[in-house]
């Protein structure tokens, strides 16, 4: 059953390739709403074969069942007439090709041959309600990194809900070994696994990502405010002068 | 999960995304065409934070919650932006983003 997964891969990005291209090709305002469509949904199938659940049933549900939405009612807000249909020249369509396939080719390029480079040494965070053995203790018994050891492999093959609503709230077993940034730090600890370094990892997993979380619902309630402002209807103030 | 397709056609489906977005935004002339292009754009970012997530074990829970990060934030940025288009169809009746000079303020 080995081939299932390339298959559904390849099924899936063939998908977003063709309705991403034809998204960009179509004239016609409506198709191209419908084009998105399909792309989004394809994503989302990328996300569940990432082992990301949570990403996947979030772009499900906000992207394709509600900014989707969103989109289709501007469009049928305002494609009258000759909106719908709103063409280029064919000289900017050879622009436009030229540099799309001179990016993309770059992009190719640079992307193919690439693989990321993990340090041996880094001090990865422990897994969530398997994590008896403190840092230091498993470092200096020279047990494998994070991601070599099987039980925990099966831990970051498939990061739940709980354990992504645990790292927003700031727990302290799932918490990033990071500052509000969320870009972590390197920590290498030596064969001798002194504990003052790995102290200093615990001191800065306080705040994890609570803080963006806070700052992302206020964002919401100021966006909903103002969208709401911006499109109210002016026909009242018209009416009364 | 078996791990045999790599992460280099994950990345090129987010490149592909990407660039499909950049080349939407600058041919479409209809003001929600170019809200979509900007859809694309972060589409392709968010499956580059995800296939890293996947692939790259240090920076697992950091690449799903950029991820749903980047969800929410274009969800507001497309209500936002619907919103003015809405608001410049109302003043102008057009959504041709080649009439839109008067916005120079």
């Amino acid at each position: 059953m080995d081939f299932l997964y390339p298959l559904a891969f390849w099924l899936f990005a063939a998908l977003i390739a063709v309705s991403a291209i034809a998204m960009v090709v179509t004239q016609n305002i409506v198709r191209a709403a419908t084009w998105l469509l399909f792309t989004l949904a394809g994503v989302a199938g990328i996300f569940f074969l990432l082992g990301a659940d949570f990403v996947g049933a979030t772009q499900l549900l906000v992207y394709v069942g509600g900014t989707l939405v969103l989109v289709v009612f501007g469009v049928m807000l305002t494609a009258q007439g000759p909106f719908i249909n709103l063409k280029i020249g064919a000289g900017e369509w050879a622009i436009a090709a030229a540099v799309g396939l001179g990016f993309f080719s770059v992009l190719a390029y640079v992307l193919v041959g690439f693989e990321p480079k993990v340090p041996a040494n880094v001090a990865v965070r422990q897994a969530p309600h398997k994590a008896e053995q403190p840092l230091a203790v498993g470092a200096a018994a020279g047990s494998l990194p994070l991601a070599d050891n099987p039980e925990t492999r099966s831990y970051h093959s498939l990061a739940s809900a709980a354990v992504l609503g645990e790292a927003l709230l700031g727990f302290e077993k799932t918490a990033p070994d990071s500052p509000v940034t969320g870009v972590r730090d390197i920590v290498t600890v030596g064969p001798g696994g002194t504990s003052s370094q790995v102290k200093i990892v615990k001191e800065r997993t306080k705040m994890a990502y609570l803080l963006p979380f806070e700052i992302v619902s206020l964002h919401l309630l100021v966006v909903l405010i103002g969208a709401a402002y911006l499109a109210r209807s002016k026909r009242r103030r018209g009416a009364t002068s | 999960m078996t791990d045999s397709i790599g992460l280099t056609p994950y990345l090129l489906i987010g490149a592909l995304l990407f660039v499909c977005g950049a080349v939407c935004m600058a041919t479409k002339r209809n003001a929600i065409g170019i809200l979509m292009g900007v859809e694309l754009v972060l589409n392709g970012a968010t499956v580059n934070f995800v296939a890293f997530a996947h692939y790259n074990p240090a920076f697992e829970i950091e690449g799903q919650i950029f991820a749903l990060f980047v969800i929410v934030l274009a969800a507001a940025e497309a209500a936002v932006a619907l919103a003015i288009v809405l608001n410049f169809y109302n003043n102008h009746t057009t959504v041709d983003v080649d009439t839109a000079e008067e916005l120079k303020g």
